[in-house]
């Protein structure tokens, strides 16, 4: 019985040993980051909201790795070295995707061998300028200006502008604590936006608060953003 | 040492006299059917036909009522589907189906059932019909998810060559499948018999009803589809052209009317009518249901839906409770004299409106309110409900427990009161009615019902009467026939008690949405109606909703509603030495594990086809923005 036991113990650290060559990959090392930009400023997007597809090709069954653009509008992957195509899907994002020059379409062709750093230039419909929020007792005013981006036949109307306040660095739609809207209709002076609202009760205490602006463009999915911004509560 | 000679001369003899008699290898086996036995015999024919029935695909029912809860009609109060209240994006694949599993299955009998010689004719053209009914059925479950889909119309074999490439099939347009569906029922509509007592099988009038519906569905895709010009495909696999809506609109309009020739009638039994709406989902002598998915008791064929849902309180398990309808939902009911409203709890400056019974704040709404939802005072079972949230004392504190039933002193006499309802709502506690509510529709009155040991026979209707009605209701609008829309919208509406009629100019289009969102909640109608009215993305528009938010724009079709809200009742305790003596005072409340609002994105308005299936079949085009 005893010999049983030694041997069933042997075999299993065999196993275990023999396994550790066999199963462990390396892990994927190269990280590909940047942001996403107009004339090298980062576009700003809601939380989970915009993302972009990588593709691998030269494998039979193909699949794509999801990118996530973050809320100041980088991203980062970690990735093996290899070409891979990358995609911004036609819906994705308060911006159209810019032609490139060496696949003369939407796709980017990146050829990663080690860490690399790559800012993608696209064309947004607005930008956001001068956004300047500010914390006077316990209204949050914001002032900002509009700039129209694509003026041509694919330019869209603002649909509203919104001012958010979140107890949480996550600011956006989905995630606030008060909101004020402005329709697109009332705004008078594109340069010019003003909004102001009162920051409720929080039920636990907390030092900070944190705000930005949102646009909503008619007929696009995701919205624009400015720059998170942290008020001293 | 003889010992295995004497083995292994046995088995020489066992192998010598395999080997000599080939016959042995070829018996006839006595476990399983045949498939030229199943071919001979009308009852073999119908099991194997009852199969397929039995695996027609829903995507909201009784058998699965956690579905329920994805968008606004309901909470789910149950810690593991919390979940569909935190998660803001909906998934690319959610709802998705790709049955070509059962579709080839259907195929195949409806091929070897055509090739039959010793079925009675009769016979054999009835479950071809029934079979080409599921198929359309299928199809047209393929195409509300899917978008085109390929047509396969026989049963694909591959040929073991080594090049399977070519099985392979493009995705037909959209309005190919609906097309296919809707003249699949065409002819179908004079061989299926004229049964209005038949629920569970194919008859004309499933055959109608399917029909009046994918082509309603057809024409507000083609309609509706403008308004999202990005949720299309250049080679029309998904996207209808709007030039061919009102030919849609005039199929389903006559369908509708030609179902209203055949003998069915909306459910009037009960004098009580809100009990009368209730009824119409458990009383199977029942002339509105027309194509159902039928269960009984003592068979395999029973649900769990009155386990899952029935109130906490008189609960025949440790369990039940699951299903909150939201506030949303109850607010959308209508006032007896047809105008929108919010639930009167605060009078215009601010103070909160008592009632002498919890009931009494529903008073003059729409009966089918009463018919799908469990309010606070009524019963079930005939046992009161007893929801409550706790005693709310006039400066506003609250007095309340966590535990069902809990209990407190609430006067400092030293003597414990119970200060909540036994069947809560107590925040994040599963199985109480977290949002206020229970639900009533499909829940079964019968005793035992709520026992998993016996389990109940309610059957899930598919296809009824004032469906058809609203179905001709919305075509006559689309078509500019407004009088002959409240014609068809009134006979649902009386039935519901509201009495006063509406006008031709009453009818909009925010009164169709309305009218089916208050008569078909729980029907598995939800999802489908906002995508073809291309409605979701705007509805379920990931905005963060504030009280205020909810209580506006009640009966607007384009209203935002991404997060389930609450109403809890709370005894006003006005004299603290006698408890018993109040008055009921409400509250809207956002139940605690709703922490994200939904949000459909516009890659959502079809679902994601499967990268194995497109890498098995290059020929199938991607979904739009995904």
């Amino acid at each position: 019985m005893k010999i049983n036991i030694f041997a069933i113990l042997c075999f299993a650290l065999g196993v275990s040993l023999s396994s550790c060559e066999h199963d462990n990959f390396e892990a994927p090392e190269s990280k590909l980051e940047g942001r996403i930009v107009y004339n090298g400023e980062p576009i700003n997007v809601g939380y989970n909201e915009v993302n972009m597809q990588l593709w691998e090709p030269g494998w039979q069954l193909r699949s794509a790795i999801n990118v996530l653009v973050d809320q100041d509008g980088s991203y980062s992957a970690l990735l093996f070295d290899a070409p891979y195509k990358l995609v911004i899907q036609p819906a994705q994002g308060p911006f159209r995707s810019i032609k490139n020059e060496v696949t003369q379409s939407d796709t980017i062709m990146v050829d990663l061998k080690g860490d690399q750093t790559l800012d993608i230039e696209v064309m947004p419909y607005y930008m956001i300028r001068n956004a300047q929020i500010a914390k006077a007792g316990s209204d949050v005013t914001a002032n900002f200006g509009l700039e129209q981006i694509i003026t041509d036949a694919n330019a869209k109307n603002v649909e509203n502008v919104t001012l958010y306040v979140s107890r949480t660095m996550f600011v956006d739609r989905g995630n606030n604590i008060a909101t004020k809207q402005l329709n697109g209709g009332d705004i008078t002076d594109m340069n010019n936006i003003s909004m102001s609202l009162t920051v409720p009760a929080l039920t636990t205490a907390q030092s900070d608060i944190f705000a930005r602006v949102g646009v909503k463009i008619a007929g696009v999915e995701d919205m624009l953003y400015s720059p998170v911004q942290k008020l001293p509560l | 040492m003889k010992k295995y000679i004497f083995m292994l001369l046995a088995g020489l003899v066992v192998g010598n006299s395999g080997c000599n008699n080939d016959e042995f290898l070829d018996l006839e086996p006595k476990n399983i059917l045949l498939e030229e036995d199943v071919w001979t015999d009308k009852t073999l024919v119908t099991s194997v036909l009852s199969n397929l029935y039995g695996r027609f695909p829903d995507f909201q029912s009784i058998e699965d009522w956690d579905n329920f809860t994805e968008f606004d009609e309901a909470f789910a109060s149950n810690a593991g589907t919390y979940g569909n209240h935190r998660n803001a994006d909906y998934g690319y694949g959610s709802w998705g189906m790709w049955e070509y599993g059962y579709i080839r299955e259907i195929n195949s009998f409806i091929q070897k059932c055509e090739a039959a010689t010793e079925l009675d004719p009769a016979d054999k053209a009835q479950f071809l019909a029934e079979a080409r009914f599921i198929r359309a059925g299928v199809y047209f479950e393929e195409v509300k998810r899917m978008g085109g889909v390929p047509l396969i119309l026989e049963p694909l074999t591959y040929d073991f060559s080594g090049d399977p490439s070519y099985l392979r099939q493009p995705r037909a347009k959209e309005h190919e499948v609906y097309d296919f569906v809707i003249s699949e029922l065409e002819d179908l509509k004079g061989i299926l018999p004229n049964e209005v007592s038949d629920k569970a099988r194919a008859t004309k009038g499933s055959a109608l009803a399917m029909q009046a519906r994918a082509a309603l569905y057809a024409g507000s895709i083609a309609k509706y589809g403008t308004s999202t010009p990005q949720v299309s495909l250049p080679g029309g696999e998904v996207g209808i052209p709007a030039d061919m809506a009102t030919g849609y609109y005039q199929k389903a309009l006559s369908a509708a009317q030609e179902i209203m020739t055949l003998g069915y009638s909306l459910y009037q039994k009960k004098p009580d009518l809100g009990e009368n709406f209730a009824s119409i989902f458990y009383d199977k002598n029942n002339p509105e249901a027309i194509w159902v998915e039928d269960f009984k008791l003592k068979t395999g064929k029973t649900n769990g839906f009155t386990i899952d849902n029935q109130p906490r309180y008189q609960s025949e398990e440790q369990q039940g409770g699951r299903l909150n309808p939201s506030l949303n939902l109850v607010q959308s009911f209508e006032n007896l004299d047809n105008t929108f409203a919010p639930l009167p709890i605060m009078d215009a400056s601010g103070n909160l409106i008592h009632y002498t019974n919890p009931a009494d704040l529903f008073a003059g709404r729409d009966a089918r309110l009463y018919g799908t939802v469990m309010l606070p005072g009524t019963q079930f079972k005939g046992k009161e409900l007893d929801i409550w949230a706790g005693y709310m004392r006039p400066d506003g504190t609250i007095i309340t427990s966590s535990n069902l039933g809990g209990q407190a002193d609430i006067n400092g006499d030293g003597t414990n009161e119970q200060v909540v309802g036994f069947s809560g709502p107590i925040d994040g506690l599963e199985f109480t009615a977290q949002t206020g509510f229970y639900l009533r529709k499909y829940l079964d009155p019968a005793a035992g019902s709520g026992q998993i040991g016996t389990r109940s026979e309610v059957w899930w209707i598919r296809y009824r009467y004032a469906e058809v009605l609203l179905n001709a209701a919305e075509a006559a609008f689309e078509l500019g026939q407004p009088e002959v829309a409240a014609g068809y919208m009134n006979q649902v509406r009386v039935r519901a008690g509201l009495t006063e009629p509406l006008t031709a100019a009453d009818i909009t289009f925010d009164r169709i949405v309305n009218e089916r969102r208050v008569e078909l909640a729980f029907e598995g109608h939800q999802l489908f109606d906002m995508k073809r009215w291309r409605l979701a993305h705007v509805v379920w528009n990931g905005n963060r909703m504030t009280v205020s938010d909810l209580t506006t724009n009640i009966g607007k079709a384009d209203k935002t509603s991404t997060m389930p809200f609450g109403l809890w009742p709370y005894k006003y305790l006005a004299d603290p030495n006698n408890p018993s003596n109040t008055d009921w005072v409400f509250r809207i409340v956002l139940p605690n594990p709703v922490t994200t609002p939904d949000r459909f994105r516009l890659g959502n308005y079809y679902s994601q086809i499967g990268e194995d299936v497109i890498n098995n079949n290059p020929l199938i085009v991607r979904q739009p923005n995904q």
